[in-house]
């Protein structure tokens, strides 16, 4: 009938079940970068330009002030931008991992139901799940490595190993963004899901995890939202690796293996609901 | 005679229970390869859960399936890889354009790059979407995004390929594209499975068809064999008011086979309208309109179910 028609061979010849069976998970991540490089501009557009007006605000506006009336003009014995920009890094890791779980989520099992597509095909839930993770990671990778790029430029980082900043900020990162993709799936109502946890947990989050001031400051009755929070965990990390605040060997360990376990417990939970919500 | 085709999937006493209903009531079929086999129903009647439970996408509660040999249960992607599905709802990606969701999801079959290019050029040709190849699918009409949503699931060159309501909110024009488009996959030995509420649908494409209500089978034949046994060769719709259909139905009846009083009209049975009308108008009843047509599957569901496919 036509010439371009090419000679049938059948799925039975060319579908190879092994092979997606093993890589079906990074061919879900590619769809979703490719997805994402269509706004590869304004991406990068933001990841610039947050951190920019963050530590041009805060970091000097804000810094200024708190250098002048605090004592030796420091804070945790550094200037107040050193002390801020760890902690901003995580926040950002931490925001943009959010939303870079929670949207395509919501996206592929309510708006546009393509995680039902991807099911039809030999693709699983669990690889649906963790392909969505990996590009999350992906792309938070990326406005986290600009982000850094920034802080050292801005002259707010003071030791040789603060690049591993990068690292525990992706590590929490990951953590929380597998646990809140675990949340979404099993989420029905996707408005009140949004409200919720941008009022109720990322602002608290944001809030009440020493960012702007140490949480010791804080009165103890609300320090347990710090403790509790990633964010907090990481920002400590962070100030430790990238100007050398004081943690204590017990206090490494906890910190880590806190975050460890919101992964490992995110990512099983997330792969149970993935293929829960497919199999409805 | 040719041995008979190999049977691709094969369902005993397959149910469904929700908590508060059964979807899909311990129903028995066989589809060979090579088949058109045809679901036909009103909404509601178990089909699309039917469907997804043969799509393995979702467990049944009891009874047994096997396609291609295989409890979906188990082997799940092994069964999807040899499918290809098309929902009732279109769920192609919004954000990419016509080339690329083809494209992503010949990856999902783990398709090399190079063969998949290739073949979405031949896709786009049978879907009619050349021109439309690097545009945004938010951009297309229904009729296009159906057409794509078809092409994208025979990327894989399924052995067999799945149709909920294929042809549903589409206008008549685009409805025959695509009609087209399937018989010439059934033309070259696709087995066919599809969906659907729309008698026309069934009978141009299936050859083999099993009615369904409220979960069970009520029926199944090649559509001229259910026409067959379930309704005569002709129909006479008479209208003769509404206040006063019901008051003629009974001397109606006694002229032809069997007759179904409908709110609007009357639908009488024999193997010759015209002489049917004949019959009547000479026994004094005029009614306003009268029509006489072949008999057709809406005429088999409603024998079967007393109720209309489309309400």
């Amino acid at each position: 009938m036509t010439n371009k028609e090419l000679e049938r061979q059948g799925s039975l010849k060319i579908v190879d079940t092994a092979k997606i069976m093993k890589y079906g998970a990074l061919f879900v991540a590619s769809a979703r970068l490719r997805t994402l490089s269509k706004w590869m501009i304004s991406v990068i557009a933001a990841s610039f330009a947050n951190p920019l007006f963050y530590l041009l605000s805060i970091g000097v506006g804000i810094g200024s002030f708190v250098n002048a009336h605090s004592t030796n003009h420091t804070i945790d014995g550094v200037p107040y931008l050193t002390f801020l920009a760890p902690a901003l890094l995580a926040m950002v890791a931490i925001q943009d991992g959010l939303s870079e779980v929670t949207l395509p989520t919501l996206q592929g099992f309510l708006w546009e139901k393509n995680f039902f597509a991807m099911n039809a095909t030999p693709i699983t839930g669990k690889q649906i799940a963790l392909g969505t993770f990996l590009a999350a990671v992906t792309r938070t990778f990326f406005s986290v490595l600009v982000y850094f790029i920034v802080i050292v430029a801005f002259g707010a980082v003071d030791s040789g190993r603060s690049w591993i900043a990068i690292i525990t900020a992706m590590f929490a990162s990951s953590a929380f963004a597998a646990l809140m993709m675990g949340i979404t799936a099993w989420a029905k109502n996707s408005d009140l899901l949004l409200t919720f946890v941008g009022r109720f947990i990322v602002m608290p989050l944001f809030l009440f995890s020493g960012t702007f001031y140490p949480l010791s400051s804080m009165p103890i009755f609300l320090q347990w939202l710090g403790w509790i929070s990633p964010l907090w965990h990481s920002i400590e990390l962070g100030r430790y690796f990238t100007y050398g605040h004081h943690l204590s060997g017990t206090a490494l360990a906890l910190h880590f293996g806190y975050l460890l376990a919101m992964l490992v417990f995110g990512l099983l939970f997330s792969f149970n609901e993935f293929e829960k919500r497919l199999s409805k | 005679m040719n041995s008979p085709a190999p049977i691709l999937i094969r369902a005993t006493g397959l149910t469904k229970k929700y908590e508060d209903f059964v979807a899909v009531n311990g129903i028995d079929f066989s589809v060979a390869k090579g088949d058109s086999f045809g679901f036909l129903g009103p909404n509601g009647a178990g089909k699309s859960t039917t469907m997804r439970i043969i799509a393995a996408t979702l467990n049944r509660s009891s009874g047994s399936i096997e396609i291609l040999g295989k409890d979906p249960e188990l082997h799940g992607p092994q069964i999807r890889a040899h499918l290809g599905v098309v929902p009732q709802q279109d769920n192609l990606d919004q954000a990419l354009t016509v080339t690329e969701n083809l494209y992503v999801y010949g990856r999902y079959f783990g398709l090399p790059k190079k063969f998949i290019r290739a073949k979405i050029e031949e896709l786009l040709e049978f879907a009619a979407l050349e021109e439309k190849r690097d545009v945004k699918v938010e951009a297309l009409s229904g009729g296009m995004k159906r057409r794509l949503t078809i092409a994208r699931a025979l990327i894989s060159e399924p052995e067999i390929l799945m149709l909920d309501e294929p042809t549903t909110g589409l206008d008549p024009q685009a409805r025959h594209i695509l009609w087209d488009r399937l018989f010439r996959l059934k033309e070259q030995g696709v087995t066919l499975l599809i969906t659907t509420h729309y008698m026309d649908e069934a009978e141009q494409l299936c050859d083999r068809l099993i009615v369904m209500d409220k979960g069970s089978i009520m029926a199944e034949d090649s559509p001229s064999g259910l026409i067959k046994t379930y309704s005569t060769k002709e129909v006479l719709e008479v209208r003769f008011g509404s206040d006063k259909n019901a008051l003629v139905a009974g001397e109606l009846e006694a002229l032809c086979e069997r007759i179904e009083v409908l709110p609007d009209r009357i639908l009488m049975y024999g193997e010759d309208g015209e002489h049917l009308l004949h019959t009547m108008k000479e026994s004094g009843l005029q009614p306003l309109t009268s029509l006489v047509r072949r008999s057709s599957l809406e005429d088999v569901f409603l024998r079967l179910t007393g109720r209309s496919l489309i309400e």
